[in-house]
């Protein structure tokens, strides 16, 4: 068996060389102007993105240019670790450091809620609306990263927030929903284009926050403000997503990326 | 009266920007006394302890009796100009270039006769009210003025050198998100400034007044948060060439402690605004403004720093907050060192506990949001650089005065909660 190789590798290769196999970015660019979650005033805040030049190219350094970096663990498009809530914090290998590099690079089931977010944008995926978009594309298999698709990464500035005086209002999944996908189908993680996993007004839900107290209480994972979801087909392709490897990280910005085969040219 | 200042024209791309001179600054030990009234807007002069003879210029000796014991103390403002004339020719740079010059010999009421610069409304031998102010050289100067308000009367060539008028200027206001930044809007659009620049830090962020804030005639909404080195240096880039006044209305507030702290983010918070944002502010626009000091009726005259009375000495109820309003004040006058010789002042307002929801549970007497934006313009307007507002503040800054080490302990002794 000494020096024989399983072929798969080179095969991806070359797909990945021909275009067959495409690399979609789904990634936000850090920017200091970026929205972060808002909390009321008197909690402890999510930092921006911020950025500050040690040189460039002058006094300061001749021939290189560089920047010190600060943000929050949960800021940009972003990794939730299950230690990021009160119901993960005693299971094991709930933080970044410690999830097994595995779960990093997984199939990924994308389930369409751009035309109901588009007209409700308190939409909530409930479990009916997962079993009807199961009957079209099979069931979602356990250990698939589940993202949820709005459109919403297309809106800016107040309108991706969209706070109002009684809170935010942006779409996300109802706490029955999400206790189907941890109960049901032992999915790997829940991924949004919102600024979180949880709907805008999940506050005032049973529990709050749902999708932060189940699926992180469950070892699950999350990814929030996604980007170009809508390049994704709803099951087949393998999200690529590893998070800074931070020591006790409650989470960590990182680049998301998803490979996707696309149809034989 | 005086000839109504028109709006300036556009500058012309083809000529050089003027740069600032000053007129002389040199002044004895003694004399800067007088120099520290005036940016106060007071009219101060030595008064002999033991013959109360009042005393012009600045001495080591009463000329009358010989004794060394001088109090400086304010005098009545009225006087009456005995002689004057109109210097057509100068050696010294500043005045050459700003002919014709009225100046004259005033007897105050108080006794000296006086050298000062007289208001072109003054007529001979009238009876006058003296101002003192600092000039463009930062030193205190006396100005003759009509005894009463006269038509445009702070239109005047001569005063507007002594004033940062808003009129036909163009400010920025550095957040416009609050109940004080939007008063100060208000303000400003009432005093004529022809362009208010309104900064907005994170405008995917609703904030209560900003349709109000857009339809104030002359305001431009800009992006701009100050803890954010980009969003100040993309904003400066754009406007720093043509910002006159820049009032920085951004702080953070946070009622607290050290020990009452969990950890150090809030005390960075209030560093990254109050201390960093206003050394950004100064790395971006500074410069610009520094190099604008002389650039005709619309040239940069005025910084305007809003701090905490306690940026004098630390009140523990809000103690991380005030340190960090101490760094902004120690840096403010770094500022007014590096802005010295450039014509553009640093007025620093010291205000006692603001109407506002981080203040809400303190005790009155507050400062209303209102009452600072006016006082703000109202020093813009006359040309005073400190302004102590609120009797909260005025309390601290007479104790400072008297002694800070004393204040320092009566501080300490504060309360909780409650203001002193």
């Amino acid at each position: 068996m000494k020096g024989e190789k399983c072929n798969t590798l080179a095969a991806l290769a070359t797909a990945m060389s021909s275009g067959e196999v495409e690399t979609v970015d789904l990634t936000h660019t850090l920017d200091s102007d970026f929205p972060v979650i808002v909390l009321p005033p008197e909690f402890g805040q999510c930092a921006p993105f911020r950025a500050e030049v040690v040189s460039r190219y002058d006094e300061r350094g001749p021939g290189w240019y560089w920047q010190n970096i600060s943000m929050c663990e949960h800021t940009g498009t972003h990794f939730d670790a299950p230690i990021h809530w009160i119901s993960g914090k005693d299971l094991p290998n709930a933080s970044v450091d410690a999830i097994p590099a595995t779960a990093f690079v997984r199939p990924v089931c994308v389930i369409d809620c751009s035309k109901e977010c588009a007209e409700n944008e308190d939409f909530l995926l409930t479990p009916e609306f997962i079993q009807a978009w199961e009957k079209q594309h099979g069931q979602i298999p356990a250990g698939d990263w589940v993202l949820l698709r709005s459109d919403w990464s297309r809106r800016s500035s107040a309108a991706y927030l969209n706070m109002r005086e009684d809170g935010a209002h942006s779409p996300g999944p109802s706490a029955d929903a999400v206790k189907f996908l941890v109960e049901e189908r032992d999915i790997l993680g829940f991924g949004t284009e919102t600024v979180g996993t949880d709907a805008g007004q999940a506050a005032h839900f049973s529990p709050p926050y749902p999708a932060h107290h189940l699926f992180h209480g469950a070892g699950k994972y999350g990814l929030q403000c996604l980007r170009n979801l809508d390049q994704l087909p709803p099951t087949g392709a393998i999200l690529v997503c590893p998070p800074l490897k931070i020591k006790n990280g409650s989470g960590s910005p990182l680049r998301v990326l998803a490979l996707v085969e696309r149809a034989s040219k | 009266m005086t000839e109504l200042l028109q709006r300036p024209p556009k500058k012309d791309p083809q000529k050089r920007t003027v740069l600032p001179t000053t007129p002389p600054s040199a002044r004895s030990r003694k004399a800067i006394a007088f120099s520290t009234a005036a940016a106060e807007g007071r009219l101060a002069l030595q008064t002999c302890a033991e013959c109360d003879h009042v005393i012009y210029p600045a001495r080591e000796l009463c000329p009358k009796c010989w004794s060394m014991d001088l109090q400086w103390q304010d005098i009545p403002d009225g006087g009456e100009l005995i002689a004057e004339t109109t210097l057509r020719t100068s050696v010294n740079t500043y005045f050459r270039e700003r002919m014709p010059w009225r100046i004259g010999t005033v007897r105050l009421d108080a006794g000296p006769m006086v050298l000062a610069h007289i208001h072109g409304d003054v007529g001979e031998y009238e009876r006058v009210r003296m101002i003192a102010r600092t000039d463009k050289s930062g030193q205190g100067v006396l100005m003759a003025l009509p005894e009463k308000e006269t038509a445009n009367m702070a239109d005047d060539k001569q005063l507007r050198t002594l004033t940062c008028d808003p009129k036909h200027r163009r400010v920025l206001v550095t957040d416009g998100r609050t109940q004080l930044g939007q008063c100060t809007v208000n303000a400003l659009a009432k005093a004529g400034a022809s362009k208010i620049f309104v900064g907005i830090a994170r405008e995917w962020r609703p904030y209560d007044g900003s349709a109000e804030l857009a339809a104030v005639s002359g305001v431009e909404l800009m992006p701009l948060d100050i803890t954010d080195t980009i969003s100040v240096n993309e904003l400066a880039a754009e406007i720093g060439g043509k910002t006159d006044i820049l009032i920085n209305t951004a702080e953070h507030v946070r009622p607290g402690s050290a020990m009452q702290r969990h950890g150090i983010l809030t005390a960075r918070d209030e560093m990254e605004t109050n201390y960093f944002g206003l050394m950004r502010l100064i790395q971006a626009f500074g410069p610009g403004m520094r190099g604008r000091g002389a650039d005709g009726d619309n040239s940069a005259c005025a910084w305007v720093n809003l701090l905490s009375v306690y940026a004098l000495s630390n009140w523990s109820v809000f103690g991380t907050t005030t340190a960090s309003q101490a760094a902004a004040y120690s840096l403010s006058q770094c500022l007014r060192g590096e802005f010295a010789g450039s014509g553009v002042k640093v007025v620093n307002v010291l205000f006692g506990p603001l109407e506002d929801s981080w203040r809400q549970p303190l005790p009155p007497p507050k400062v209303t949001p209102k009452r600072l934006a006016d006082a703000i313009v109202h020093a813009l307007r006359q040309g005073i650089e400190n302004v102590t507002l609120g009797p909260v503040a005025e309390d601290i800054v007479r104790r400072f005065r008297d002694d800070p080490f004393v204040l320092e302990r009566e501080l300490m002794q504060a309360p909780g909660g409650q203001a002193v």
